[in-house]
């Protein structure tokens, strides 16, 4: 896979308050982000995941090291126009990045800024509403969308700038679970049909499971960098820096701490499912079929 | 004694205008004294509205609410009173800080109450002491605190009042696992301390399966159901189409007891399924031994 951001040793600090010794943030941090990748960033309140988020299109510069967006150098000025082009940023409050009061113009708003001529404006618009499945609420208020419906319209206004690689900083902490469903299924599509690179910044341990790979963050360190199986199945360690588990690597975590031998890399229902059945199955509890399963059976005999 | 009692409460907003829209619809409630609430429901199914009625910030269209017995809005100089008595906490109330210290902006709510200085003054250190703030954050600006700290001293600000009512908008929206359980801990040594009445507003099921003796279900702007909390989650499935997501725990033992297998469905914390599947266990080799003998 081709790198398309490289973080080479990047540090970054901050001052409370003058004369103040500067916080750091993280020091000699080295990510790489590879194209067509869908990452997500876990790490808890203050663990510099989100001031990481923001040196991937040069919102911040960093105080060491150097960040690379597709071979560009975020430090160079000169490359700003091209790097913000790239890497669309969506953050955690629809409210706060909808600009206008017609949900269209709203996803115009970054092309008429680049200059893009009205005829190719209108196609993307509409290719970019349609992508995030709110074409027929293009001519309403944002205001009067959910929540869910307001943070596709803030994604569809960066998929209109045609970006290699979407960050998103905690899209979802504000909506409920339906509208954090919409959001993550128009993530996945983005990227498995186009191939945007994704960086995701979430609390929610579900969201991180249906990504190709984890990064997590604690202290300014990366601590854990591997596919979800293998980040949840370090199930000790992620509590220990205040993160959590999916409920089913939890379970199986369980029972492996009283000494069962289980798979320890379980992730879906389907896998901890079928871990217990094994396990149960060794223990000699066979299902039993109740009556109306008996009754099915029968019928689909009869017929 | 219900100390919220609801009879055919409706709401409707904008009337008669083209937006005119049903929030709440025959809501007849009876919560009793010192109960431990979660009240869910997706987006625009009513909760907040609910809510919002339960310290007379709305006035209903129809229908009465009684607070400990008193009707609230039979004579409305008392909804003061009222609002004393129900404490609420917004969603990000740490977005309504003003003060210029941590220590004045808890006093606010006391103090407009009318209390003595010394009064008002034991009332802030109670109220911070439950949420965890401790003395060196009292005379600092609360712009000077983290997120979470922040979200702390809001709710101090609400808990100095001594509500008989408390009631949380999503007090764990934003936050980390960590943050998360620190809050409903917090909220619930303060429920088990004082005996009061909490209403706990959330979108997780699985933060409610930890804290709720009882849970409100909102649906379509009325009350699907309020019952103990195993008897909401025997009706997982219902939920699951509401749009509210049900613990992966629950949804692989009720995949489990389909197979056929001898557990039950109705298990909602990993605590529990633990437990349960290991008395499986033993039953089988106390019937195993049996047998082989």
């Amino acid at each position: 896979m081709n790198d398309f951001i490289e973080a080479q040793g990047i540090s970054f600090s901050y001052h409370v308050e003058e004369g103040q010794a500067p916080v750091n943030v993280f020091e000699n941090l080295n990510v790489t982000i590879h194209q067509g990748e869908l990452t997500a960033v876990l790490g808890h309140n203050g663990s510099g995941k989100s001031t990481f988020a923001k040196h991937l299109n040069a919102i911040l510069l960093p105080s060491g090291g150097k960040v690379y967006v597709d071979g560009m150098d975020t430090a160079n000025e000169d490359n700003l126009y091209d790097i913000r082009q790239k890497v669309g940023m969506v953050f955690q409050n629809p409210d706060n990045q909808i600009v206008a009061t017609v949900v269209e113009e709203d996803v115009a708003f970054g092309l008429e800024n680049i200059g893009v001529p009205p005829k190719e404006m209108r196609e993307r618009v509409d290719r970019a509403l349609m992508d995030v499945g709110i074409y027929e609420y293009k001519r309403h208020a944002p205001h009067r969308l959910s929540g869910g419906q307001k943070q596709r319209v803030a994604i569809a206004g960066i998929i209109a700038m045609r970006p290699k690689c979407i960050v998103l900083d905690e899209p979802t902490a504000m909506l409920d679970p339906r509208g954090r469903k919409e959001v993550m299924e128009t993530i996945q599509k983005l990227n498995r049909e186009y191939g945007i690179t994704i960086v995701l910044i979430t609390h929610y341990m579900d969201e991180a499971a249906q990504c190709d790979r984890i990064i997590v963050m604690d202290s300014g360190k990366v601590i854990l960098d591997d596919t979800p199986k293998k980040v949840f199945s370090h199930v000790r360690e992620l509590k220990k820096v205040g993160l959590d588990v999916p409920q089913t690597s939890e379970l199986i975590y369980e029972f492996l701490k009283e000494g069962y031998n289980l798979p320890t890399d379980v992730l879906t229902e389907d896998e901890c499912i079928k871990a217990l059945t094994t396990l149960f199955r060794r223990k000699g509890i066979k299902p039993v079929k109740t009556d109306a399963q008996e009754e099915l059976e029968q019928q689909v005999k009869e017929i | 004694m219900a100390v919220i009692k609801t009879e055919h409460l409706n709401h409707v907003y904008s009337e008669g205008t083209p937006f005119v829209k049903m929030a709440i619809q025959d809501v007849n409630l009876s919560i009793e004294e010192g109960d431990m609430v979660g009240v869910i429901g997706h987006t625009g199914s009513g909760k907040s509205t609910l809510i919002q009625h339960l310290n007379g910030l709305l006035k209903p269209t129809s229908g009465k609410i009684y607070i400990d017995g008193q009707d609230m809005w039979a004579d409305s100089t008392n909804i003061r009173d009222i609002r004393f008595k129900v404490g609420l906490v917004f969603q990000y109330p740490e977005y309504q800080l003003f003060e210029e210290t941590v220590y004045k902006d808890i006093a606010f709510g006391p103090k407009n109450m009318g209390l003595s200085e010394e009064e008002v003054d034991r009332r802030v250190y109670e109220a911070a002491s439950f949420v965890n703030v401790t003395k060196d954050m009292m005379q600092k600006s609360p712009f000077e605190l983290s997120g979470g700290q922040k979200r702390r001293v809001a709710i101090a600000g609400v808990l100095a009042m001594r509500p008989k009512v408390l009631i949380l908008d999503e007090p764990t929206a934003g936050l980390d696992p960590k943050g998360r359980d620190r809050i409903l801990g917090q909220i619930q040594e303060y429920q088990k301390d004082q005996k009061n009445t909490v209403l706990i507003v959330s979108h997780s099921m699985e933060d409610v399966a930890k804290f709720a003796k009882k849970v409100l279900v909102m649906n379509q702007s009325k009350v699907f159901m309020y019952d103990d909390t195993e008897k909401v989650f025997a009706h997982a499935k219902e939920i699951e189409q509401m749009g509210l997501a049900v613990p992966q725990v629950t949804k692989i033992f009720m995949r489990l007891a389909e197979m056929g297998y001898p557990v039950n469905p109705h298990t909602y914390t990993i605590q529990a399924a633990k437990r349960q599947v290991l008395d499986l266990f033993e039953k089988q080799e106390i019937k195993g031994g049996k047998h082989h003998a």
